[in-house]
């Protein structure tokens, strides 16, 4: 799996060097912190809560812009051709790209710790509390990427890429949620059980729920599967 | 090396490669001629595992390209037509990436890739190393393609139309590359240029409407060229009209042209099969005391044979279609 690691550092220091990147990430932080700072102002409670509420949701638009172009752009490129000649499986060529991904956006993550430091000052946050919510962050995250790089193994068209998935992560974290409320059974039972936000908002709340450990860490391997295959499945045509 | 049997490919109803088989044996250069959309790409695509056949064995090193594709893949060197490259990177770091990719150990690499960039003349001037991809000429990004190829010491080299695009220097550079590279590795590259084939190769397959329709050293597939061929001469020493009907009397020549230049006259015999008459307009030149400044036989150039050979394949697969 050594492999896996020289690709992600390639695919680390691209994300560091490109302006989309620094964009989308700028843009998801500023938006972040901007929607906790208006949640601070009128609940006045010590928490990093909306925090992590409000990256979950915005997090289903600013991921698939970042994962987008990480096998779209090599298909669109010709450079898939030059990478699926040498000797690497098509398995660490997802997990490079996956865990390039993911520091990048462990990055991004660390430096919401700076939020803290308000709350710090004129507050008594509970440390236990942010812990498990950046543990579902990271959780959520890696799911989040999962679906992202499997949309990128299906085109060459980097926003096609984007767009499916953004729906596909709508539909988990947003249709879902909705259902529940207004549906049927036992469609409602259904999307009980793939909520995404239900199972989130334990951790947001400093709950270890090993269901949603579960959940976020199945949905990753399901979906880090899929891009595996689809991979694969470009070279039998 | 390579050994190719059998081999088809369909592209859904598309036949694309039609039961070829060859064989690549050790030091050769092959040419891999073929007008566009014969099969060459696709054919390389298979050699280097980037795509699977239809049907057929191929192996590469006596490792079957379906079975053994890692191990096949660590014995060839490919280079694709447009060398895709990741234009953000800079040539080192790109270099170093691939070599890592190789399997090459991290305390060698940087020796490795040293070695390959004086290889392929991309450590000239200093900085070029550490420039970004994105800013580079046509030409030095081929040869960096190239050299990416060289960086685990293939002893296959599989190279995808490496002189696509480039201005005549270039062109020059790489060929001479390449026939460099030839007395290390065998290699197989692919073009429609037949002249840099002639020259840089020392055995050509011409592939066309997805079947090998030649397969030999570039001389054995000159005689074989059907037709005509032509003695050219500049003669003077009698009224060109003479000179015309003396050498329509020479044996085998079917027809004589006759033009002035300055005060000599240009002849071009047409002569019957591919005899060489070019003796025979020597004697007949001296008997009659007349000067003689150029006398060249042509016939059976490579391009006429390319041409006669795909124009057939080309004929019998639009008959296929219309079926």
């Amino acid at each position: 799996m050594r492999k896996a690691l020289t690709l992600a550092r390639r695919e680390l220091t691209g994300y560091f060097v490109s302006p989309i990147a620094y964009v989308i990430g700028a843009g998801f932080l500023m938006l972040s912190a901007g929607w906790f700072f208006l949640n601070l102002r009128m609940g006045g409670e010590a928490s990093l809560r909306p925090l992590f509420d409000g990256m979950a949701v915005l997090m289903v638009l600013a991921v698939p812009l970042l994962t987008m172009g990480l096998l779209s752009k090599e298909f669109d490129s010709g450079t898939i051709e030059t990478l699926m000649t040498t000797p690497v499986t098509d398995t660490e060529v997802i997990l490079g790209k996956f865990l390039g991904v993911i520091l990048f956006y462990l990055v991004l993550l660390a430096s919401t710790v700076l939020l803290m430091g308000p709350i710090l000052i004129y507050g008594r946050p509970d440390f236990g509390v942010a812990a498990m919510g950046y543990l579902g962050m990271v959780l959520l995250g890696a799911a989040y990427v999962s679906v992202g790089i499997f949309a990128s193994t299906l085109t060459r068209h980097q926003i096609v890429a984007a767009i499916v998935a953004i729906g596909i992560l709508a539909f988990f974290v947003v249709l879902m949620g909705v259902v529940v409320r207004v549906g049927r059974w036992p469609w409602t039972l259904l999307a009980s059980h793939l909520n995404v936000m239900a199972y989130f908002k334990d951790f947001s709340r400093g709950v270890l729920d090993t269901r949603g450990v579960v959940y976020f860490v199945s949905a990753t391997a399901l979906f880090l599967f899929l891009s595996v295959k689809t991979l694969e499945s470009r070279r039998w045509r | 090396m390579i050994d190719v049997k059998h081999l088809t490919k369909w592209y859904g109803r598309v036949l694309a490669v039609d039961d070829i088989s060859f064989r690549v044996e050790k030091g050769m250069i092959v040419g891999f001629l073929g007008p566009n959309g014969a099969g060459k790409s696709t054919t390389l695509k298979i050699l280097t595992c980037y795509i699977p056949a239809s049907s057929g064995k191929v192996a590469i090193s006596g490792y079957d390209v379906l079975s053994q594709s890692l191990e096949v893949r660590r014995h060839v060197g490919y280079m694709p037509e447009n060398v895709p490259l990741y234009p953000e990177m800079r040539v080192e770091e790109l270099l170093t990436f691939r070599a890592a990719l190789r399997d090459i150990p991290s305390r060698e690499r940087a020796a490795v890739v040293q070695r390959v960039a004086e290889r392929c003349w991309l450590s000239v001037p200093e900085d070029m190393m550490r420039r970004r991809i994105g800013e580079l000429s046509r030409g030095y990004k081929q040869r960096l393609g190239l050299a990416e190829a060289l960086l685990h010491n293939p002893p296959v080299l599989v190279l995808d139309e490496p002189t696509i695009g480039l201005d005549p220097n270039q062109i020059r550079a790489m060929r001479e590359l390449i026939q460099q590279l030839g007395e290390d590795h065998t290699i197989i590259l692919s073009s429609h240029i037949l002249a840099e084939v002639e020259q840089t190769c020392n055995h050509i397959m011409v592939i066309a409407a997805g079947k090998i329709v030649a397969d030999g050293t570039p001389e054995a597939l000159r005689k074989k060229v059907l037709g005509p061929s032509q003695v050219l001469a500049e003669v003077r020493g009698a009224k060109s009209r003479e000179l015309v009907s003396a050498f329509q009397g020479l044996d085998g020549v079917r027809g004589v042209d006759g033009s002035a230049v300055g005060g000599w006259t240009r002849l071009t015999l047409q002569c019957d099969g591919k005899a060489d008459r070019r003796a025979e307009v020597h004697r007949l030149v001296s008997e009659k005391g007349w000067q003689l400044r150029e006398l060249r036989h042509t016939g059976g150039s490579l391009e006429d044979f390319f041409v006669q050979v795909t124009y057939e394949q080309n004929m019998q697969a639009a008959q296929r279609m219309a079926e």
